[in-house]
This record gives C-alpha cells, structure tokens and sequence, in this order.
C-alpha cells in the first residue's frame, strides 16, 4: 500500500546537506513529491520538509537512512492530527471579463486571494494544508490554468516540541 | 603556534597517531608533500603505483591493525583513483580517512585543470565527507572525520582540501587523540526476553558478522556458544572470530557457504543474528530464510534492523556490549540431538587430486600449513577468494581480509601491502585469480621498492573463474568474454618488476615454493595451475534456497 507521507528533517546548515539527503532518496528509488527547505530560528540548523509516497517498510528504511547521516539533527513524521501543514499555490487561469465573476467566487469560496489581474488572465493565492489546495486546483479544472506552482508543504507540530534524535 | 595548511594537517595526524599514509603526489597537494617532506621523521608515506592501491593499502592496514587507515591523492584523476576503494571500505565497515586536494578555491566551479567534485562523487560511499573552505576550519574537520570513521557502525571519511588552504596559515593548537563515541547503552527488545527465547530454544542457531569482529566480542561470543551450546556461523566478514575447527563452528553461511550451516539456518527454531546485515549473499531468499525461527537481530546501525530480513526482536548497540549483558541470563544447556542432526545433514564437496594442476582446497591447505596462527590472509574477488574463505583455517579475526560487500577484484594487493606495512608480519599471503591479479598488478613496484615480504599466490586457471561458473550452470556453457587467451608469463613479469617469481604445477612444488618464498622475505609471487572447470561448491543460486543447493 502506498502511503502519503510528510517528513520534518532538521539538519544542521551546511552546504551540501540538501544534496546529501536528496542522494538518499535516489539511491533507494524513493520518489520525492515536495519539498521545502527552509531557515529556522537557530541559524545553525536548517528545517526540510519532505512529502513521499511510498509504503510503510520502505518509508522506515528512508527515516533509518537518513538518521545516520552526520548532519542530521532531528525529525518528525508528520502526524496530520497532531501538526500544522500549510503549503502555498500560486496559479495563473485565463480569465475575461464573462469568467472573471465565477473564478471570484471560487476564490472567495477557498479564501484564495487575487494577486494580479491582467488582460485575459488572473493570479490567485492560496494557503492551506496540501488537500485544500489540491481540491480548489481541482475546482479550477474547468477553467483554462497557464501557470500554476505550489511551495511544497512545510509544518509544525502542534504544543511541545517532540523531535526524535 | 602558527602553521600553514600543510603543516596542520600533519600535526592533526600525528596527533590521531598516524604514522603511516598511502599516497600519490601531483600539483594541488604538492604543499601538503611539503610538508610531508618536514614532518618525514614522524609520518612515513608510502607511494603506491595508482591511487586505487593506496585507497586499498590504507583499508588493508586499517582492516589488520584495528587503527584508522590514511589515504591521499590529488584532485581530479587522483581523487576519482580512490572512489573504488573507498566504496570497498564503505560496504565492509573499515575506518578509514581519504584527503584529496583540490584546485584552490578562487578556481573551483570554472572546470579548471585537475578540478573534479570529489565530494559530491562519494557521497553515497563515505560516512560522511567535507570540503574545507577556511583555513581555520581545517584542523577541527580533520579531527571530526577521524571521529567519524571509528564511531558507531565503522567507515570511510574524505576531507576536500583545495590547494589554497595547505598554503593559508592559522593558530594551531594541538589536540588530543579523536576517540570513538562507543555505544554503552543498546536500544531495542528486553534483553531477558531475548535470553527467554534463547533458553527455550531446540534448535537454536547463531549467525554472526562482521560487526562482531569490528566489536572485538569473538570472546564473549565464543562464551556464549560454549555455555548455552549452540552452534554458530559466520558470514565472509567473520571468518576467523571462531577457529576454524572448533566444534560448534558450522563454518559460513549464504551463496558458497557449508551445507550444514545453511541446513541449520534452514531448521532452527531461534536464530541469533550478531553483527550482520543480512546480505544477499547470506539470506539470497529473504522472505524465506530463517522462516521457522523466532529471529533475533543485534547490530549497532538502527538501519539494519529489518531492512533485509524482518526479525522478531532486535537490539540496537555493540556487540560485544549486548552479547556481554545476554552472557548471564542464558541457561548452561547442551543441544546434543541438535548437534547429532546437524553432523548428519553435512555434506564434504569431493575434489580431485593430482595430475598438471593443484586443487584449490590444497592451495589453501598448504598456505595454511605454511603460513600458521600468525599468517595473514589477503584475498582478491571471485573463485580464489570463496575457497580462500571455505578451506584456509582460520584462527584469528584480523587475520583474513577480503572485499565482501563491494566485491572488488583488484582489492588484494594494495591491501596485502598495507596489512604487512601496519603489522611487519613475514607471513603475509595475498590469494588472488589471474583476472583479479591483472587488475592491480602494478603494486608489485610498491612492493618491491619497500622490499616488503607480500607473497602473491595467483591460482591461474586462465578464465575468469567465478563469472564462467555462473555460464557454465546457468547459461549453458556460452562463454561470453571469460576467457581472455592472456599469455601472461608470471615468472618473467615477476622478475621484470623486480621480484622473485615461481610457477607450480603440483603440492610439491607448491609446498617448496611457499617455504622459500617465507625464507626469501621480499615480494614473491607464485603461480599455482588451477583447473579451468573447477567450481567453487557448494552453491546457492541467488534468490533461492538451501533446497537448491548445488553441490557437485
């Protein structure tokens, strides 16, 4: 069974560290779906955010892996009950004056944000956990998207912090 | 004190008790020579043929002498020279440390002459590797990769120095020797559980590995089979942590293993897994190995933990730690029908004697009987090296160094020639086919020029043995590129280089050859006829079962 899941990997902030980890993911056939990479509030550590599929075994091979590596410092499977998944969609539709009323009111459905309307086409913003975006791309079908893109996710636990060493 | 790059890389490994390095000079670490050159009565450097040689004489010292091995090459072609044997290392846990030069930093990214990213080609088979920016990050990323080498699961560590830093200067401050962080504590299932499962035992069986070995618990091990009476195999890392003839030694397990010790592995109702991984060569079917055994799994990396074959306990931590805490909780018992059973499924592979060509067991009968206890055993890949492994005696952990994970032909001579460096022993044997020997042969000058006693023994059957079995069983008998019509004369080569050499085709000859080759006390070789159809038996092939097992 394959399974959707979302890893927080804190390593320290070397150059490199990303290559090492996505070197990794490769050497074993793992595919990555997103990923974010990001600064944290202790400047010496970097925070990556991996979204994976893959089944239960091969996920832990994957977490047993990537825990020897030297600048690893920490990480958390992302438990969608106990964290705060947020991940960011930019997408640009084609839009004339007849549509520009409905793709508003999607927009306001979702609470996507217009950031730029030009001639024939709109630019929204969204934030919010991967299967909100996922379902108002899904809304947008219908209308003609040129361009979209979406950050990848990144999360948080909720309360104590709990990293596994 | 203040000291350039070059200096401080030679004060960090003197200060880690490195007296011996593997090296070829070139441009971007001719200051680092320079200092090699200052610093000469303190560390001594040993000039290999072809940097792969010297990744493989820093494995091989480091593999016999238990201390971590030194390497060092050049950029570009220098530094990719070594990626062969630091993969050999990586794949069999050996402690060792490779620096590279590099081309200085204001003419790294611009393809500049010599210029490759070492660090990001041995990625995948270093512990870990690091590329110094600053002169002032020079001496603690040293004393981290000799922290890192022998720390937890051993492994090779590279540090990218380009060639700007060996000429910087900085404060340097000595330090003290870079000691392992050893696992006191273990992880995983309770241990008197495990000692339960064990006491209730029938049919119990241990298989251990090299992590046994890296863990120096042969004794406590060896503790273990004698009061609970169980008996044990090993993989090809773990060749000699039991003597050879001891009672409850099955011998090796896997693909060319004993008979009796896959049976074992086959019937058991517990099995004890001490330091091994699993390999493919050891559990070739691993949905069915072991199937009717309570499966217990020790090893020091948490990765190992069922990613080959899934156990039913485990325990994370150091051999010998957790083998010393298992010790008091299990029953003093004897297995004897178990025993009585296990005699009765071996099986002894018949081979021939006499004629124009040796029999391997008798090669490896004879350096045995010649080289004792205290020989030391370097082998190559491929047939020479399985019968190496089933019929030398083994006796002593250290004693026999082979390139099992990696597989490398071509591993046997750099090695040989670091072991007898690391340990000055006069009897140090290096096994080799005529296809492996051909790939590193040019390490005969290394021997030669330091007049080191590494006797060369090439079991010549003029094919590529181990890849011509495979065609004889499995693709009926269509030799594909196996048989290389070389007309090596090896006597003459031998002499060519500067050392001694002898063909054999008889025990006599052989026997006579060896002894004189111990005597002589430099670089010897000797070319023993071997048959071209011999095979290496008995043999599991891969993905199957001891229900395969070939053996004739």
């Amino acid at each position: 069974m394959n399974k959707k899941k979302y890893l927080s990997i804190l390593v320290d902030n070397h150059e490199g560290v990303l290559t090492r980890i996505a070197s990794l993911f490769r050497q074993r056939g793992f595919n990555i779906d997103s990923l974010t990479v990001s600064a944290t509030n202790d400047s010496s550590l970097s925070r990556i955010t991996i979204g994976m599929s893959g089944d239960e075994e091969e996920i832990k091979q994957i977490i047993n892996q990537t825990k020897k590596l030297y600048e690893y410092e920490g990480m958390f499977e992302i438990d969608p009950n106990d964290s705060l998944i947020r991940e960011l969609l930019l997408v640009k539709v084609a839009a004339d004056e007849h549509i520009r009323s409905s793709l508003l009111e999607l927009a306001t459905i979702y609470k996507a944000k217009i950031i730029d309307i030009s001639d024939g086409s709109m630019v929204f913003e969204l934030t919010g956990k991967p299967l909100k975006l996922d379902s108002y791309i899904e809304n947008l079908k219908p209308y003609k998207i040129l361009e979209m893109c979406r950050t990848g996710a990144t999360a948080l636990q909720r309360g104590k912090v709990k990293m596994t060493k | 004190m203040v000291l350039n790059g070059s200096q401080i890389l030679a004060n960090v490994l003197i200060e880690n008790e490195v007296d011996t390095i593997f090296g070829y000079p070139g441009g971007a670490v001719l200051n680092i020579y320079d200092a090699l050159y200052e610093y000469s009565d303190r560390i001594t450097h040993i000039l290999t043929a072809h940097e792969q040689g010297a990744a493989h004489a820093a494995d091989g010292y480091a593999r016999a002498t238990g201390k971590t091995g030194v390497c060092l090459a050049t950029s570009g072609p220098g530094a990719t020279n070594l990626v062969t044997g630091i993969a050999t290392a990586y794949m069999d846990s050996v402690p060792m440390v490779a620096i590279t030069g590099n081309v200085p930093n204001s003419l790294i990214g611009r393809d500049s002459f010599q210029e490759v990213y070492i660090a990001g080609i041995t990625m995948p088979i270093t512990k870990h590797n690091f590329v110094v920016r600053k002169i002032e990050d020079l001496a603690p990323t040293l004393r981290s990769a000799f922290k890192i080498a022998i720390s937890g699961r051993p492994g090779p560590v590279l540090v990218d120095i380009p060639k700007d830093i060996t000429a910087a200067v900085t404060e340097y401050t000595p330090a003290p020797k870079q000691t392992a962080e050893r696992l006191l504590s273990y992880t995983g299932d309770r241990i008197d559980v495990i000692a339960e499962e064990i006491n209730k035992a029938k049919r119990p069986v241990i298989i251990f590995g090299g992590g046994v070995k890296n863990s120096n618990a042969g004794k406590i091990l060896k503790n273990i089979i004698k009061k609970a009476n169980i008996p044990a195999t090993h993989t090809l890392m773990a060749a000699g942590v039991l003597r050879w003839d001891m009672e409850e030694n099955l011998g090796m397990l896997g693909m060319h293993g004993s008979v009796c010790a896959n049976r074992a592995v086959n019937d058991a109702d517990v099995i004890i897994t001490v330091g091994s991984r699993f390999s493919d060569r050891v559990a070739l079917s691993p949905s069915k190995f072991g199937k009717r055994a309570v499966m217990i799994h020790i090893d020091i990396d948490q990765s190992e933990i069922d990613k080959n074959v899934k156990c039913d306990y485990h325990i994370v931590g150091d051999a010998e730690t957790v083998l010393g805490d298992l010790e008091p909780l299990l029953e003093e018992t004897r297995h004897t029908e178990w025993f009585e059973e296990i005699n009765k499924m071996d099986k002894q592979i018949a081979f021939t004697q006499g004629g124009d060509v040796l029999h391997p067991k008798e090669i490896m009968d004879i350096i045995s009987e010649v080289g004792g206890d205290d020989g030391l055993y370097v082998t190559d890949v491929g047939q020479h090296q399985m019968w190496a492994a089933q019929y030398l005696h083994h006796v002593k952990a250290d004693n026999f160094l082979t390139s099992g994970g990696l597989g490398t032909m071509g591993y046997g001579y750099g090695a040989a020639i670091g072991a007898q460096i690391g340990t000055g022993r006069k009897t140090v044997f290096h096994i080799t086919g005529d296809g492996s020997f051909h790939m590193n042969l040019n390490e005969a000058c290394t021997a030669v020029s330091y007049d080191l006693p590494v006797i060369t023994v090439i079991l010549n059957n003029s094919v590529l043995g181990m890849v011509r079995q495979w065609q004889t069983s499995f693709y009926g008998k269509r030799y594909s590129a196996t048989d290389p019509h070389r007309k090596t004369n090896y006597v003459k080569l031998a002499e060519g280089f500067g050392a001694k050499g002898y063909s054999c085709k008889n025990a006599d000859e052989f026997r006579a050859a060896l002894k004189e080759a111990v005597e002589y006390g430099g670089p010897v070789w000797i070319e023993c006829l071997v048959g071209k159809d011999e095979k290496v038996l008995p043999m599991i092939p891969g993905g199957g079962t001891v229900e395969d097992i070939i053996c004739e």
